[in-house]
């Protein structure tokens, strides 16, 4: 069973597993908008410089004139603020594109490296077993004992702020769950006859784990890590909004509503709500392309 | 329910061996078994505490310089070499440790720069306050999770049903300071009918202070509850469904059925008492992370306990205050976990007659 890539996903272009995909995944229609919207969210983080009305992050383009204006205001150079502006006199929109794209930056990288991770050192643990697999499983377990906001608030506290830190205290809470699940599936993975077969021919262990074992445990892994993502997102918003994520000169989705906090009890709501209706947006169309992809791709339920 | 549904977060349900001590009971069938799992846990949880413990005095002492750390930054010359003398930082790390070690045990976990009151004084201060917001969060999901749990998994095909699981994901995945900023937004600032910040007016019970005792103090303490409490709505709704479609095709509800047992009985003795269990180990193990997951929401509703404490002293670098707070919260949870453990293995019915056969 193979994952194919979204991106290469075109209906017709490939013989039936491709194409059987393509069907069941479209059997559900909200599943399709999700896909839709979060193609939308991306092509908007790629190409935010292209797009946005401002580049708000260069101080010669704010004028302090426009602060705090409300949405669908006119700008003292003439142009309209659709979401209003925050304090400094920023576009709101603007802002939301720089953001999304620092926040998925941060979700993705972070995901696929503490995937990249778990994946090496599961494989470790299931190939080596006897007290390496003790002791990583015992640390994975103790890990996965706290919840990981409070593995990640005890990390910043400790490093403090700054965006490789932030990533790497993503990394650190998501490595473990990784971990487990490979190890897992590659025990069972390990019984099967076709590792038998392997091992007759002389094939090396690495190449056995890497090109014959790897392969089949990869996939649902892929799918979990989808959904993943959006945690990922979603606890750098956190740890941004409570001030220990990111720096204020990469505002994130997160840092976005965190500013806009202190002039919502003012009722100017926009600055905190339109970026946070942009996280929302982002974290539900994830979870939910993910939890379709699960079903299609799930043995089980076919 | 695939397991993944929940994330890594939920995992931690059987995480630390509640499994593999259960297993061990129904195979070797005896009290012996029993003592001997919880001997081996209470060793683990000892091990797990030392190993944290050690991890936060390396990430906070040995990372940096101790004595800025240790000490006011405005403090003079004198002052710096008595604390780096007091601390023996000529020793050797495991000496550090150790000292570092023996002084938590006896409660010494350093003065607050801001406060200048011992560290473990003022979390303890207010600890009330957060335990508060949990329990009442950890009521609210309750009285609201089960009976929505239950409906959704009794007519799992009905429009509410699907409503409600649809409403489980969205508090699932929607982070939790942004329901609450959308909580003030709504009922403060739009609406005006609840305060967004504090705790309104306490009383004094016992010593402690409460605010659910005065219309003023529950006014302030139900948003914030709510907020909390969403996460955990969600988790207790999705369990109590499952495990209400696991038990409504049993034998025993069929019997039950057909021995002309009404179906409100069916459904309030016979399923209810059968899913609670679980349920009941969840809401234990979850109460730490509800502790863990009110620096949140009291970020978001200045709500004054430990965790805004927290999140107040990482911002000024009050690193006495954050140390103490972080052994806290590692105790509390290696304790809770523990417990659970223990007594999900001393609960349930099926470990129970093992235990009596033998």
């Amino acid at each position: 069973m193979s994952v194919p890539v979204e991106a290469t996903v075109k209906p017709g272009a490939a013989r039936s597993p491709l194409r059987e995909f393509v069907a069941s995944y479209a059997r559900s229609r909200i599943a399709v908008a999700a896909l839709i919207v979060l193609l939308l969210i991306l092509a908007v983080a790629v190409g935010a410089p292209l797009i946005s009305p401002q580049n708000p992050y260069d101080l010669k383009q704010l004028d302090i004139m426009d602060s705090k204006l409300a949405p669908g205001s006119k700008s003292g150079a003439g142009w309209i603020y659709l979401l209003g502006s925050d304090d400094q006199g920023r576009d709101m929109l603007s802002a939301i594109f720089y953001g999304l794209r620092i926040s998925l930056g941060v979700g993705v990288l972070s995901t696929v490296a503490a995937l990249a991770i778990g994946i090496v050192v599961g494989l470790i643990s299931a190939y080596k077993g006897g007290w390496t697999d003790a002791v990583i499983m015992r640390i994975v377990d103790l890990q996965l004992s706290f919840p990981a906001i409070l593995i990640a608030l005890i990390l910043l506290a400790v490093t403090g702020q700054g965006v490789d830190k932030i990533v790497i205290a993503l990394i650190t809470v998501q490595w473990a769950y990784y971990a487990r699940t490979v190890r897992g599936a590659a025990l069972v993975e390990k019984r099967k006859e076709y590792v038998d077969a392997a091992l007759c021919l002389g094939y090396s262990a690495v190449r056995i784990v890497l090109r014959h074992i790897m392969p089949n445990v990869l996939p649902p892994l892929i799918v979990v890590a989808t959904v993943q993502v959006a945690h990922a997102i979603a606890l750098e918003a956190t740890l941004s909004f409570l001030g220990l994520g990111m720096p204020i000169t990469s505002p994130s989705l997160g840092l976005l509503i965190s500013n806009g906090f202190t002039h919502l009890l003012s009722g100017k709501y926009w600055i905190s709500f339109f970026p946070g209706i942009a996280l929302l947006v982002t974290i539900v169309a994830i979870n939910l392309v993910g939890d379709q992809l699960r079903d299609v791709l799930n043995p089980r339920l076919k | 329910m695939a397991p993944d549904e929940f994330g890594p977060r939920i995992l931690t349900f059987n995480s630390w061996g509640a499994k593999a001590g259960h297993d061990a009971l129904q195979s070797g069938q005896s009290r012996k078994a029993m003592l001997a799992f919880i001997f081996r846990r209470l060793a683990q949880s000892l091990l797990a505490l030392f190993v944290m413990s050690a991890l936060v005095f390396l990430g906070v002492y040995a990372i940096g310089n101790p004595v800025d750390i240790l000490i006011n930054p405005q403090a003079d010359q004198a002052e710096i070499a008595r604390v780096t003398a007091s601390l023996g930082l000529d020793k050797p790390v495991w000496v550090q440790y150790w000292h570092f070690l023996t002084a938590a045990f006896s409660g010494d976990l350093g003065k607050s720069f801001a406060s200048n009151v011992p560290a473990l004084q003022l979390i303890l201060q207010r600890m009330p306050a957060t335990v508060e917001l949990a329990l009442v969060a950890m009521v609210i999901a309750i009285v609201i999770g089960l009976p929505l749990g239950l409906w959704a998994g009794l007519k799992p095909d009905s429009f509410a049903a699907k409503s409600i699981m649809a409403g489980s994901i969205l508090g699932f995945s929607l982070p939790t300071f942004w329901v609450g900023l959308m909580l003030i937004m709504i009922f403060s600032v739009w609406l005006g009918v609840l305060p967004s910040t504090g705790r309104g007016a306490t009383v004094e019970v016992l010593g402690l202070h409460l605010s659910f005792l005065t219309w003023d103090g529950l006014k302030h303490l139900l948003m914030p509850a709510t907020n909390l409490a969403l996460f955990k709505l969600s988790l207790l709704v999705r369990l109590t469904r499952a495990g209400t479609r696991e038990a409504m095709v049993q034998d025993y509800v069929r019997f039950a059925r057909a021995k002309g047992v009404p179906e409100n009985r069916v459904v309030s003795v016979h399923v209810l008492k059968n899913i609670l269990i679980p349920i009941v180990t969840v809401v234990g193990l979850e109460f730490g992370s509800l502790i863990a997951f009110s620096i949140i929401t009291e970020t978001v509703f200045a709500w004054p306990g430990m965790g805004k404490l927290l999140i107040d002293s990482i911002n000024v670098l009050d690193r006495p205050v954050i140390v103490a707070y972080l052994m806290i919260i590692v105790f509390l949870f290696i304790f809770i976990n523990l417990l659970v453990d223990i007594l999900y293995t001393a609960l349930d019915p099926r470990v129970r007659v093992a235990g009596v056969r033998a």
